[in-house]
């Protein structure tokens, strides 16, 4: 952790690049994401936006290059810290692109064990609490009130005692986003998130977003969805074949002629951000 | 009836085919007996044992077949079980527990052993319990923190004299100290790997304890174990000052010393079930079963996936240990030969065909298997030949465990059962 | 130097045993991912029935020796595999897509209704057999040590590799072998295509068990003496043999074997006999946490 200064971005991406084997996955990646902002990463199919996320996270130990998240907190190096230790203390949380929600546990439970490390700093007290002690009473409450306001926001408090595998699909996505939430996050990884949902359910997932954002934290967001990602992204990097083609607003991507001919280039089903914008 | 009418040649030809396939197996093994000759083997045939083993798989393919076609329709049979037992399940523990606590009262001596056997593996059942039910964490090698709880109360009332209650928590402790250290390197690798290892370190430490002789004592195993007192006062078949009976001025008598041990049994695995039902309530009893459901949406809240699955071993490890003391103190004599691997199959077996998870089943398993199989004690040889049976029908039966629903350990309105079908068994 | 070379000799000859037994678990495993835990006991069937062939056979009066290995071989490889073919027909395939834990229990259950099986039916007293390859060359002698390679080992050895090649070819080239490839990847899908996915397990479980009853065959000539408990034991070895070579590997298998037998074979030659297993197990515990998916296995990288 180094001194914080202010003028910092939240996420500074710095010549990242990832190699699995002979293929790269993530060549020469620059980008910056900016406290407050919703920014948004797209690219066709196979562009290395998950990889960027595995190794933000965590999940990836990056080839080279470097990640460095500016908060409160300090200054980390994420490409150097094991993914439970992002989550805990640079406080990036993340959504995967095929759900993975404890399927077998209540909503209720799902959103308690995000805030594991609130409620159980280490395992002495951990094991303290067996018997009742430690003040964990106490914290299980706040906790517990904590799940509820962001079952509220996702609307699923009618069904906070069903097990989250039973929820419909749309359900289980929101769900997902809520328990990041619950850790408490100032960047919010979300790895898209609309994937599957119907257009009443987009532009529901569209305004939960936005009110994340306006709560204080910052969203880094993967999505195909272009109705989406163009109405709230503040800013929106555009990847290709592992490397940055464009960087800037939805209007100034839109009109990129790069980002028209990788989309167009590639023949896939992908609706380009130009024809959304029309 | 016409149903029955239709699918009975089919049945038939099946259990034929059955009977067939039986005289392949069985032509050879059991009609062909290798005895030892006047120099070297020679075979004596059996053919009427053939006939018969053959006819027993005839007629009992033909009778599961008639069953399958005449059982009352409607809801299959193993759904009903399972409703039936959730619905019981409050009505049952409470039961089951008088039952228990009352035993001494009115059961003779032979009862009483089969309880605190009973016991034993009711405790090793919910210890195990927690590394595989809760955390989804599948050890094979759990017999080697029972056998380190023994030998530990052996070793320390022997070289250095401490009573049973000094060494039972420190049992506990080494067994969790051996969770720890044989845990830490391997728990990272997946699945059946994880098996395999731990199913390597029991028989490691079985066959270190086997032929470090000048400690252990070898294949001769310990014996003279001291037993436990109740706070200071023994139970000594002849009475006599310093004993129970002469303290409370009753006549001596063994039992009374057999009903004090299934007490501290009884309160050992009541320790464990309270243990395991309020960790499963607390933060790290969640990240447990969170760990079991997947693990790398845990990694992603920042849970220390190592940390967590360290204490699990290690918790599972403890209960392990506070068991393998109680078995030394209670048979006074401990071997290598009670720590094979048949014993943490055994236990393991327990804790599936309960329902991974539910306290209630597996003290139901752990009744129906050990007691049951005491009940096939005169069949001697046959009796493991029976049991290894009996474990592949009910496991075809009832896959999930006797019960296999969950419930869920928090809940802001009306707390209702989970399906089997969404909890995830764990892939570690 | 000499006597490194007859624990080396002695070392290959125990690997290809194990070997044999591992082809059975990596098989298994391979196509539906379950330790089948009763394939060391169909190894002891098929050494209990090499046993019952050899005695049977030297009763009627067989004195060619070559003539009664082959009877015997294939006897105790075709009656073996009809045991595999039950073992899966009844503990397994009704626990088929169950969930995970249920088909290993039921395996533990098939181990011990095998191991008493045998038991009931054989007795439970030590099994001695009269060598009936004896002889051998001596390779070279030096510091007052003779080499010995028996006949014995080279019929070990060259049965041992001619099965493996013959397994080699059948699952690289046969339609069969295609079949159970194909359901290694992706047994649902290799299902909708039309592969009668029941049948190829069930030739997997064949197939295992014969190659077993091959290395029970030769455990009994080699060691001449067995019981109803020797599955165990052989089992645990073979399938931390499968596990070291990387499980699902074919060649690993046979890899593993001969780490396996090597290791055990100098450790009690330059050791203790009594700490052999515990050899055995500790390099597999090194080799996982080093290497976690085996000397020849398939990184798996993590999709998350």
């Amino acid at each position: 952790m180094d001194a914080v200064t202010t003028d910092a971005p939240l996420l500074a991406v710095r010549d990242l690049t990832m190699r699995f084997g002979g293929l790269t996955a993530v060549d020469m990646l620059s980008f910056e994401a900016h406290a407050g902002d919703i920014t948004a990463v797209i690219g066709p199919n196979g562009a290395g936006k998950t990889t960027v996320f595995n190794c933000i996270t965590g999940f990836y130990r990056p080839t080279s290059g470097g990640l460095n998240l500016t908060q409160a907190g300090g200054r980390f190096a994420l490409e150097r810290m094991p993914g439970h230790r992002i989550a805990r203390h640079a406080k990036v949380a993340r959504t995967f692109q095929n759900i993975r929600l404890f399927a077998g546990m209540t909503v209720l439970e799902n959103l308690l064990v995000a805030q594991h490390n609130t409620l159980m700093p280490d395992v002495a007290r951990g094991l303290l609490a067996v018997f009742g002690l430690g003040g964990y009473r106490a914290h299980e409450r706040a906790a517990v009130e904590l799940a509820r306001f962001w079952l509220d926001a996702i609307d699923l408090t009618a069904r906070a005692d069903d097990a989250a595998g039973a929820l419909p699909y749309g359900a289980q996505r929101r769900l997902e986003i809520a328990r990041a939430m619950c850790t408490g996050p100032v960047l919010l990884c979300l790895d898209e998130p609309a994937a599957g949902l119907n257009p009443r359910e987009s532009d529901e997932l569209s305004a939960l977003l936005l009110r994340i954002r306006d709560g204080g934290c910052s969203i880094l967001l993967i999505e195909h969805d272009m109705g989406v990602v163009m109405r709230i992204s503040d800013h929106i990097v555009v990847l290709d074949h592992g490397k940055k083609i464009s960087d800037g607003t939805a209007e100034q991507v839109r009109n990129d002629p790069n980002v028209i001919a990788a989309y167009l280039g590639e023949g896939d089903e992908d609706e380009t951000p130009a024809e959304v914008a029309q | 009836m016409s149903r029955g009418a239709t699918a009975l040649p089919a049945i038939l030809r099946d259990a034929g085919l059955s009977a067939l396939v039986a005289f392949g197996l069985f032509a050879v093994m059991i009609g062909l007996k290798t005895d030892a000759g006047p120099t070297s083997l020679v075979l004596t045939p059996r053919p009427w044992a053939v006939v018969l083993a053959v006819a027993a798989v005839f007629f009992g393919r033909l009778a599961m077949l008639l069953w399958r076609l005449w059982r009352p329709a409607g809801v299959p049979a193993p759904r009903r079980i399972t409703a039936g037992f959730a619905r019981a399940g409050r009505y049952i523990a409470p039961v089951v527990l008088a039952v228990a606590l009352t035993l001494p009262l009115y059961a003779g001596r032979y009862w009483l052993d089969l309880g605190i056997l009973v016991l034993t593996y009711v405790m090793l059942g919910w210890g195990l319990n927690i590394v595989v039910g809760l955390a989804g964490l599948l050890d094979l090698g759990y017999v080697a923190f029972y056998a380190v709880g023994a030998y530990s109360y052996a070793l320390l009332a022997q070289d250095l004299g401490l009573g049973f209650w000094t060494c039972l928590p420190l049992a506990g402790i080494l067994a969790a100290c051996w969770g720890v250290m044989l845990g830490f390197p391997v728990l990272r690798l997946r699945g059946d790997y994880l098996a395999i290892v731990t199913l390597a370190f029991g028989e490691i430490i079985r066959v270190v304890i086997l032929n470090w002789t000048t400690l252990t004592g070898g294949p001769n195993g310990i014996s003279g174990i001291p037993r436990p007192t109740l706070f200071g006062l023994t139970f000594s078949a002849g009475g006599g000052p310093g004993s129970f009976a002469d303290f409370f001025g009753i006549e001596p008598n063994l039992t009374q010393r057999v009903a004090f041990l299934y007490y501290v049994i009884l309160g050992l695995a009541l320790l464990t079930n309270w243990v395991s039902l309020r960790l499963r309530r607390l933060p790290l009893g969640r990240a447990w079963e969170a760990l079991r459901e997947d693990e790398i949406a845990c990694r992603s809240l920042g849970i220390n996936v190592t940390i967590t699955k360290l204490t699990a071993f290690a918790m599972g490890a403890m209960f392990g240990g506070f068991a393998g003391a109680f078995f030394a103190t209670r048979q006074a004599f401990i071997s290598p030969e009670s720590f094979t691997f048949i014993e943490s199959a055994m236990v393991l077996a327990i804790v599936v065909l309960g329902g991974l998870g539910s306290q209630l089943g597996v003290a139901m398993a752990a009744l129906i298997m050990i007691g049951g199989s005491e009940m096939f004690r005169e069949l001697a040889e046959y009796r493991m030949l029976i049991f290894g049976l009996a474990l592949v029908m009910m496991m075809v039966l009832r896959p999930r465990g006797l019960v296999s629903g969950r419930t869920p350990s928090v809940s802001l309105g009306e707390r209702h059962e989970i399906a089997p079908d969404l909890v995830a068994q764990g892939r570690g | 130097m000499a006597y490194a070379l007859q624990q080396l000799i002695n070392g290959v000859t125990l690997g290809m045993i194990y070997g044999l037994i591992a082809v059975g678990y990596t098989m298994v495993y391979g196509i539906i991912g379950m330790i089948n835990f009763a394939h060391g006991d169909i190894f002891m069937v098929g050494a209990f029935l090499s046993l019952i062939a050899i005695v049977g056979l030297g009763m009627l009066g067989i004195t060619s020796v070559p003539l009664a290995l082959i009877v015997t071989l294939l006897f105790a490889a075709g009656i073996a595999a009809l045991y595999g073919w039950a073992v899966e027909r009844i503990a397994y395939r009704p626990l088929r897509g169950s969930f995970r834990l249920a088909p290993l229990i039921s395996a533990i259950g098939m181990s011990i209704v095998l191991q008493n099986f045998v038991q009931v039916s054989q007795g439970a007293r030590v099994k001695p057999m009269p060598q009936m390859i004896p002889g051998g060359v001596t390779l070279l002698s030096s510091d007052g040590f003779a080499v010995q390679l028996s006949w014995m080992q080279i019929a070990i050895v060259i049965t041992t590799l001619i099965l493996l090649a013959a397994f080699t070819w059948l699952v690289t080239r046969t339609p069969l072998g295609r079949s159970m490839r194909a359901c290694e990847q992706d047994l649902k899908m290799a299902g909708l295509l039309g592969i009668d996915t029941d049948r190829t397990i069930s030739l997997t479980f064949v197939i295992g068990a014969a190659l077993a009853a091959v290395a029970g065959l030769m455990f009994l000539l080699y060691y001449g003496v067995i019981d109803f408990f020797i599955g165990f034991i052989a089992g645990v070895k073979a399938f931390t043999a499968a596990v070291l070579g990387g499980i699902g590997s074919l060649p690993g298998a046979v890899l593993g074997g001969l780490a396996i037998g090597l290791i055990e074979t100098f450790w009690s030659a330059y050791f203790s006999v009594q700490y052999k297993d515990v050899a055995a197990f500790s390099i597999l515990v090194l080799v996982l946490i080093f290497m976690p998916t085996g000397l020849l296995g398939r990184a798996d990288i993590e999709k998350v």
